[in-house]
């Protein structure tokens, strides 16, 4: 282990010869010059005077060629000959890195006075497969973070179905399909291929024809993923065009106590088949993928239940009934909530030639309370219908019904009988402890009907005295709550908008049909509020249908400013 | 009344007979003539018109002359709002006519109006056309509230939501609403005047398309599918501008400026002491209406959007013989009250500037 030309003192002295570290030196001809003991173990084949080339991996041997590169003019064939088979990660600047046998080295070099290279070998094995277990770990919390933000976005079923099915297909397999439980014959089935879109179907199948997917769509007992042969996999588990299926694995979705559905993963025959890790951390996706899911579908139930409920309390659209133009206008105290206190109701008359009856009411409080005790009183008027033409008669049997009645709250109300007679329109008005209705006159003067009364649902009787009113052609009459007068807000803020307001409005209105009026005093009350807090605001506009052109709207004046 | 339009060249045959129907229309929805307007409509489906040509080359024609001849004082409120209530039911012949049948081919797509927009008709075309095209579309209406907006999404899980707003006091309330609908994971194609001449708003707001009108709406959606949301993104990254506060304060004090601003007024001018309740009330709402669009010019940190609502005033008050005098010191008074508001200050200046320097024609100011 001497070199005896350019050597002179024994190597054995060498610093590096004990080193734990192995220790190669090369001279500028890529010949071996000292090779210590630990070095000789890694590179049995070393020995001071072989050629470097021959005994160290390509990567460390180029390595060398390249270091002496700056200073010896190398020949471009000898260069060709080192830089075969390089596939290894190098350090060009100073250090190189590669494998030997199965492990990994950095070799750090020192050019010495004399020409020589040191090169300094430290195993790096470790430190790489930390690094590289850090990344995987990474890119796998930033999917399941991007697979969280995705999934609790939605709560729509379909929607949760197809980024499960999308994202699976993206970062686990070449396909994924989501099958969720189903009642019915048919299993709901989104499928994707990487790169593609989702695609939703519904399959007749049973899931009992692939192993592993009835016990997975069960969701309990839990079951672990589960490999099939795809020789026993049914056409409709693969996708069209996806090729030969390599590996299929099964993986449940876990719900919130109730089954979500399965994850089917399929890989392509020739790629690489699922690892353990990657199925525990499938595994770790699909508990994600089934919370939502089964969020999804509990919301959806919820929906459809509150919809169910929520039907007959909605306020009715209304539309011209036996020549009378009716039109509705409502709007809920709290934004979010699509019912409330107010209601309204037209029934037609159950014989023609008879009047319809146009209810409109307002019970105390607001809210969902508020809106069941609407329900109430319309099931009961509309079960005294019979006795229509009587008023008094009907409020105080409601009331009766309302003082029998558990937890009831008191409630004011508008009832009018509508009968078209020729071109104009007869009216019986009677209010119970309501705002009297106003009448818009054709000529723009607005009225207030003659008809005052005591609240329902309080005092053993009520009393109410009714009025009539007729409506010619292009007039109509307005009944609202006192969510509209008594809207708080204005240009300057803290004013009511009050009854003198809403009769000039009205005047405004003169001529218009009976929906344009309904949204023209909607829309004025809701601007008058803006983004403060109000009561719950409801109208009813009954109008006389216009039988022919008014002058006052025709298109041959030249119209007035009324803004 | 003469119509401008009337004095139009038009050179071939079928652009006279959209024209003739676009004449006939109006004469029916100015006299409030219901049954001759659904009549003209049906008659030229029946003829074989084609209803997307119907709503928009017609309906839509006359509708967007409804503005302008109110703009220009021509038609009252009154008239205005019988005139739009007709259109509205010659939209629902075209929908109901067995010639605008169509099978869903698409996919689902909500149209609704931003909480606050009660100009429905425009959302209304564009849904008629999309169904038209064969989305499957469910129509909301004017004013919703988003919360309603997002329900339907969670429970129908649409493809895109196409969003209506005219008015840019809006602006801060659309805002809202796109980044609830995005957060629900649906894609938003913003329409309507509020968003500026040529989209601006949508993209500052952060929308993921902007058309428009209802066929550039259609078109779009069917020519490039929008994308998913991607959950990442922070509102408040498209408005770094509101971290000075300015937009909020503006907005939460607006009653307060009305006030001290119509206070001002009246010390000026000892006349407006002399105002009835309702001259009171409108001084106060247009005074309103300026805060508004003051902080919807803070809300966008764009100048421009304040100065083109004040000219525009300016003509609609000119039109009617109301001289718009009153404006600049109004905008004097507000500036006092706002001094430790540069951006507020900026912008009133600049309104200021361009009030005083452009002459009013009502034509150009209410384009």
């Amino acid at each position: 282990m001497v070199n005896p030309t350019q050597e002179a003192a024994p190597s054995v002295r060498a610093p590096w010869n004990e080193a734990p570290y192995p220790v190669l030196v090369a001279d500028d001809q890529g010949t071996l010059v000292s090779v210590n003991e630990v070095a000789g173990l890694l590179f049995p084949d070393a020995r001071a005077g072989s050629a470097l080339a021959g005994v160290v991996p390509a990567w460390l041997s180029s390595a060398h060629a390249r270091r002496l590169a700056p200073a010896v003019t190398t020949p471009a064939g000898a260069d060709a000959d080192i830089d075969v088979d390089v596939d290894v990660d190098i350090d060009v600047d100073v250090v190189a890195q590669g494998p030997v046998s199965d492990r990994s080295y950095e070799a750090h070099p020192t050019v010495r006075g004399d020409g020589t290279v040191v090169w300094w070998l430290v195993d790096d094995t470790d430190h790489r497969l930390a690094r590289e277990a850090l990344r995987m770990e990474r890119e796998r919390t930033d999917f399941l973070g991007q697979a969280s933000n995705l999934l609790l976005s939605s709560l729509n079923l379909g929607r949760c179905m197809d980024v499960t099915a999308q994202m699976a297909a993206e970062h686990l397999a070449d396909a994924a399909l989501v099958i969720a439980p189903s009642r019915g014959r048919e299993l709901p089935i989104v499928s994707c291929v990487r790169g593609g879109v989702p695609v939703s179907s519904r399959v007749a199948a049973r899931p009992e024809a692939v192993p592993g997917l009835a016990e997975a769509l069960q969701g309990f007992p839990p079951v672990p993923s589960r490999w099939i042969d795809p020789a026993t996999a049914p056409a409709w588990l693969v996708p069209e065009g996806f090729g030969t299926v390599g590996s299929i694995v099964i993986t449940p979705l876990p719900g919130h106590g109730v089954p979500a559905g399965a994850l089917v993963l399929l890989r392509r025959a020739g790629g690489a088949g699922f690892t353990e890790g990657e199925e525990v951390f499938a595994r770790l996706f699909a508990a994600r993928a089934g919370a939502a899911m089964s969020a999804a579908r509990l919301y959806a139930e919820q929906a459809s239940l509150s919809e169910t409920l929520m039907r007959d309390l909605l306020p009715p659209s209304l539309h011209q009934v036996s020549g009378v133009e009716y039109a509705g206008g409502y709007r809920p105290s709290l934004d979010h909530e699509r019912i409330g206190g107010d209601f309204y109701d037209v029934h037609p008359a159950a014989v023609e030639g008879e009047a319809s009856l146009v209810v409109l009411g307002d019970v105390c409080g607001k809210g969902l309370e508020a809106a069941v005790m609407t329900g109430k009183i319309r099931n009961t008027l509309h079960a005294l219908l019979p006795m229509a033409d009587d008023h008094q008669r009907m409020l105080n049997l409601l009331n009766t019904a309302l003082l029998s009645t558990h937890n009831a709250r008191f409630a004011t109300l508008v009832l009018a009988s509508a009968i078209r007679e020729g071109s104009t329109v007869k009216l019986r008005l009677t209010s119970a402890g309501h705002p009297a209705p106003l009448i818009l006159r054709a000529d723009g003067r607005v009225e207030e009907a003659a008809t005052h009364g005591t609240l329902v649902g309080a005092l053993p009787a009520v009393t109410a005295e009714t009025a009539e009113v007729t409506l010619a052609p292009g007039e109509t009459c307005v009944l609202f709550t006192d969510g509209i007068t008594e809207a708080r807000g204005g240009p300057m803020g803290g004013a009511m908008f009050g009854d003198a307001r809403l009769r000039r409005v009205l005047v405004e209105c003169a001529g218009m049909p009976a929906q344009a009026v309904v949204e023209r005093v909607q829309m004025l009350a809701s601007e008058w509020v803006g983004t403060g807090r109000h009561d719950d605001m409801a109208l009813v506009v009954i109008s006389a249908p216009r039988t022919h052109h008014l002058s006052a709207v025709g298109g041959h004046t030249r119209g007035r400013f009324t803004g | 009344m003469a119509d401008p339009t009337d004095s139009e060249a038009i050179d071939s045959p079928v652009e006279r007979l959209v024209e003739r129907l676009v004449e006939r229309l109006w004469d029916a929805v100015l006299a409030g003539d219901e049954r001759a307007a659904t009549a003209v409509v049906r008659r030229a489906l029946d003829d074989g018109r084609d209803p997307e040509g119907v709503l928009l080359d017609v309906i839509a024609r006359v509708q967007s002359r409804v503005g302008e001849q109110w703009a220009a004082n021509r038609i009252t409120v009154t008239q205005e709002h019988i005139a739009t209530a007709i259109n509205e039911r010659a939209v629902a012949t075209v929908a109901a006519h067995p010639a605008a049948a169509r099978q869903p081919s698409r996919g689902r797509v909500v149209v609704a109006c931003v909480d606050g927009e009660w100009h429905g008709l425009p959302a209304r075309l564009v849904a008629e056309v999309l169904r038209l095209r064969g989305w499957q579309v469910d129509y909301l209406g004017a004013h919703v509230p988003t919360p309603h907006l997002v329900a339907h999404i969670h429970r129908t899980g649409p493809d895109v939501v196409a969003l209506s707003s005219s008015i840019p006091t809006l602006l801060p309330t659309a805002h809202a609403t796109i980044t609830a609908c995005q957060a629900a994971g649906t894609p938003v194609l913003a329409g309507g005047a509020a968003f500026g001449p040529d989209g601006a708003y949508a993209r500052l707001l952060g929308a993921d398309a902007w058309a428009p009108d209802a066929r550039a709406a259609a078109d779009r959606l069917e020519h490039r599918p929008l994308p998913r949301p991607q959950p990442d993104h922070q509102a408040i990254d498209d408005l770094p501008h509101l971290a000075d506060q300015e937009y909020t304060l503006v907005a939460r004090t607006r009653p307060q400026l009305v006030r001290t601003v119509f206070a001002g007024l009246e010390d000026r001018y000892p006349a407006m002491r002399g105002y009835d309740e309702a001259q009171r009330e409108r001084t106060a709402g247009d005074l309103a209406h300026i805060v508004e669009f003051l902080g919807a010019a803070l809300y966008t940190d764009d100048a421009e959007l304040f100065s083109r609502f004040l000219l525009w005033t300016a003509g609609i008050l000119e039109a009617r013989g109301v001289p718009a005098q009153s404006l600049p010191p109004a905008l004097d008074l507000l500036g006092n009250e706002l001094k430790d508001f540069p951006r507020a200050t900026g912008i009133l200046r600049s309104a200021t500037a361009r009030l005083t320097r452009i002459p009013l024609t009502v034509g150009g100011a209410a384009e």
